[in-house]
């Protein structure tokens, strides 16, 4: 009897330690990654690696080009996003409860949102590239993107319309508002911080995404900044993939530098959306 | 305003809305019929058979074979190995999460675990190449460059936190009364974990871990960067593969024009990688909803 | 129980008395009666939460409707505004002349019905907006002022009707959730008052306010009585005996009583109503 209940209780023990053990494993990688990229690309930062294009010596390569498309393709792919997903969540929220058409595009949503982000590049290349001809343009890489990101921002969306209490859509109605103006007046200005936080998370993990602008044929050494929305492009991501298929040490640091950037408008960009989290998390409790 | 014009305005909005609503739906047909469409141009062409069961895949050279098998093999062994990481410790950082830590640690650690999971994908390839490799070919003899072992084990990492917050919810729902009865019992937390709570999470950590996979299927850059592009159909984690989704990056850097067979084999591929991602998903999805049931 | 005296119905109709199925010892003739409920039966889905509602209610009165919970006067007070319109599934049969028009006729419009009849909730729902803005939010949206001087005119105004005029006026810009319980719920009379309704429903107003801020409320009803018909749920029989002319008791989605409040709390026809004033359930 005595020498079980000593037993359970090692095991108690080491699956203790065990589970500590691998969480902090966990975490270190993060930790190590972190050190890894910063010890080998801080040193290659510099005004001349932002603002230079990249090249086929190393030392005068820079991520400008890359920088640029990155800003402008994220900032369509906003642009484009915004009233597509939006205007869906409130559909589907506000709109059609309990249709079986609602029902079938819910779970539509969910299933598109676990297919791999090459496939949303397969299709941008053969419908946005080839069909409707917009050929390898930062349009074309947009619209890729806004279809990748749409189920995120939907769902995102549709979590900040129902935090709006019932009570003050009741309200609204009881006035002999419609519909539209209840939506547009009461429940979006409540809603608005918590969409604007998601949407700003999509939009970061469209910056970090490669594979499907790849598939769509962003070519890899692009020396221009983007002039247009039918212009070619190339974004941080692929241009670090550029970097890192060479072979040449000097390559490598460039891409290390440039996880460096990309990571930092990551950081900026989730920064921001914490900052408007709390001010509305703070303005609510009046 | 007039009612009538009201009316309208309502009318319209409403409108507007479903087709933003609908958008979706033509998303998914898109897709399908965009791979359905090449893919049945390459059947044409090379036979299903043929693609399915052969073995050797070489579309891009002179001697052209297209056995897809040797993707498949790449993509289910680094998969494997990424699995073999981030199913277990993903288990056991939501059992230590939910059931010994303090609150304290909770609230460092789930952020924490986010930002592992929102690195970009690029960056984590960079790791594996760079550093992982390097690291193991000091410990495993015989590890070349480009291999299997290092992107999985990148990979898992990458995929521990979603397993990890999946699993967590599913024990969290296990209700709280067959917890109690278990303590009341005189259990320890690691009987109570490991004896009642994990079994009867048991469907939604199942569903939680063959999402994993679904996700580990469909990753693409950690591969493309670290693993090599020799597709070769084996079991060995130590030497250069290539994934389904690493061919598919590897021709669309290439000029491939449209309407030639190599253009049409990164869509037949893709349909490959779409319907096993799809299926995978399915039946993590009929995992939760029966889990869900048990409890409700 | 007490009361303070009611201005006795009795002199209101002078016309003959038209009676009604259910229990209603109440003369009104119901051509002069302001609503007027006709067979009303109301179904959440497959469940009836309204039996045969029939009553007829007079101008300019305050009428109670009173009864245990659950047995659907919160429900009733919705038809009359359409509001349950926004529930899925759910099935009106029977007629609800307002003013002698069908509210449930295809023809209505429910946002004209929603302007005149007002409605005031348990827990006072300000907007997050502020004080002005919570007022003028009802007046843009039924074109009821254009220029910020008609608004400023009105807002002021219906503060004034809900008695709290004097003590918000140095800060209309302030966030109305500034306003501590009572004076919110007073805003959200205002606010009905406002665009000008005929009929002013009340569901449980001062259930969430300490008695102080209730009395308020009651005192604030009793004045508006004269201008406005105004429709009172509360599960506190003192209130309604209070500030009520009429009284309607509510069991299990009937309509068992309606008649003068003197009448139901001294001395009530039906045995139900007497045992529930008198406390016997509830």
């Amino acid at each position: 009897m005595r020498s079980d209940r000593r037993l359970s209780k090692l095991a108690d023990l080491t699956l203790k330690v065990a589970g500590l053990l691998v969480t902090v494993f966990g975490l270190s990688t993060l930790a190590v990654l972190l050190f890894d990229i910063a010890s080998d690309g801080l040193g290659r930062l510099s005004w001349q690696f932002l603002t230079s294009f990249p090249s086929r010596r190393p030392e005068a390569a820079g991520i400008y080009a890359a920088l640029t498309g990155t800003v402008f393709v994220i900032g369509l792919t906003a642009l484009v996003v915004v009233p597509l997903g939006v205007g869906a969540a409130i559909y589907l929220e506000e709109y059609g409860r309990k249709s079986r058409w609602s029902r079938l595009i819910e779970i539509n949503i969910a299933n598109l949102a676990g297919v791999p982000s090459i496939i949303y590049g397969l299709l941008g290349l053969a419908v946005f590239v080839r069909l409707l001809g917009f050929g390898r343009s930062v349009l074309a890489g947009s619209l890729t993107l806004v279809l990748l990101i749409l189920p995120v921002v939907i769902l995102s969306t549709r979590e900040a319309l129902r935090a709006v209490p019932s009570s003050l859509r009741e309200g609204s109605y009881a006035l002999g508002a419609s519909r539209w103006q209840t939506i547009y007046y009461q429940v979006l200005p409540v809603a608005l911080p918590g969409t604007v936080t998601g949407l700003i998370l999509a939009l970061s993990r469209a910056v970090g995404e490669t594979a499907p602008l790849i598939a769509i044929g962003a070519l890899t050494y692009i020396p221009f900044a983007p002039d247009g929305i039918w212009s070619p492009f190339t974004v941080l991501p692929i241009q670090v993939f550029n970097w890192v298929s060479r072979p040449q040490a000097e390559f490598l640091r460039n891409a290390a530098g440039g996880i460096i950037v990309l990571l930092g408008v990551l950081m900026l960009m989730n920064g921001v959306a914490a900052f408007i989290r709390d001010r509305a998390q703070t303005k609510m409790h009046l | 305003m007039s009612s009538t014009r009201r009316v309208n305005i309502e009318v319209g909005v409403e409108w507007g809305l479903f087709l933003c609503a609908s958008l979706s739906i033509f998303v998914t047909i898109g897709i399908l019929l965009v791979l359905a469409f090449e893919t049945f141009q390459f059947f044409q062409t090379v036979s299903p058979l043929e693609f399915l069961f052969g073995t050797t895949w070489t579309p891009l050279f002179f001697d052209q074979q297209f056995g897809v098998l040797p993707l498949v093999a790449g993509t289910a062994l680094v998969s494997t190995v990424a699995m073999l990481v981030a199913v277990p410790a993903g288990l056991l950082t939501a059992i230590y999460l939910s059931e010994y830590a303090p609150t304290s640690v909770r609230r460092v650690v789930k952020p924490i675990l986010e930002v592992l999971s929102g690195v970009p994908t690029v960056v984590y390839g960079y790791f594996a190449l760079l550093f992982v490799t390097p690291l193991l070919q000091n410990i495993v003899p015989g590890l070349s460059g480009f291999n299997a072992l290092s992107p999985g084990l990148v990979m898992g990492i990458m995929i521990l936190p979603m397993m990890s917050s999946l699993s967590e919810d599913a024990m969290h729902s296990v209700p709280r009364g067959l917890r109690e009865a278990a303590y009341a019992l005189g259990a320890t937390k690691a009987q109570v974990a490991v004896r009642v709570i994990v079994p009867a999470a048991f469907s939604g950590i199942s569903a939680a871990a063959i999402l994993a996979i679904s996700r580990a299927i469909g990753e693409t850059m950690i591969v493309t960067i670290a693993a090599g592009q020799q597709p070769r159909l084996t079991a060995n984690p130590l030497v250069p593969i290539e994934t389904m989704t690493a061919y598919i990056v590897q021709v669309s850097l290439g000029d491939t024009p449209a309407g030639t067979i190599e253009y049409q084999t990164i869509f037949a591929v893709g349909m490959l990688l779409f319907v096993s991602t799809f299926v995978l998903n399915l039946v993590s999805n009929w995992l939760r909803e029966r889990f869900r049931e048990e409890y409700s | 129980m007490t009361s303070h005296s009611i201005p006795s119905l009795s002199g209101v109709a002078a016309q003959s008395a038209k009676k009604h199925d259910n229990s209603s010892g109440l003369k009104t003739d119901s051509t002069a009666a302001k609503i007027d409920v006709q067979d009303l039966c109301f179904f959440y889905g497959e469940t009836q939460a309204l039996k045969d509602i029939s009553v007829a209610i007079p101008s300019n009165r305050v009428t109670a409707f009173i009864g245990p919970s659950g047995c659907g006067k919160s429900t009733f007070l919705r038809t009359l505004n359409r509001m349950n319109d926004i529930i899925p599934g759910v099935r009106v049969q029977g007629r609800i002349l307002i003013n002698g028009q069908d509210i449930y006729d295809k023809a209505t419009d429910v946002v004209e019905l929603r302007r005149r009849v007002g409605m005031v909730f348990q827990k006072s729902n300000p907007f997050p907006k502020s004080i002005f803005q919570n007022i003028a939010y009802g007046l843009r949206i039924n074109g009821m002022g254009s220029t910020r001087s008609e608004l400023a005119d009105r807002v002021e105004e219906s503060l004034k009707l809900a008695a709290l005029w004097d003590e918000v006026k140095d800060r209309l810009k302030e966030s109305a959730l500034s306003l501590s319980g009572g004076q919110q719920q007073r805003l959200c009379i205002a606010r009905a008052l406002a665009i000008q309704p005929e009929i002013l429903l009340m569901d449980e107003p001062a259930s969430a306010l300490d008695p102080i801020a209730t009395q308020r409320i009651e005192e604030l009803i009793y004045q508006l009585k004269n201008d406005y018909t105004i429709l009172i749920v509360t599960h506190n029989m003192q209130q309604a005996a209070r500030v009520s002319d009429a009284t309607a008791v509510f069991w299990l989605g009937r309509l068992v009583e309606y008649d003068k409040t003197d009448k139901i709390f001294t001395a009530p026809s039906e045995k139900i109503t007497e045992d529930y004033v008198t406390g016997r359930f509830g």
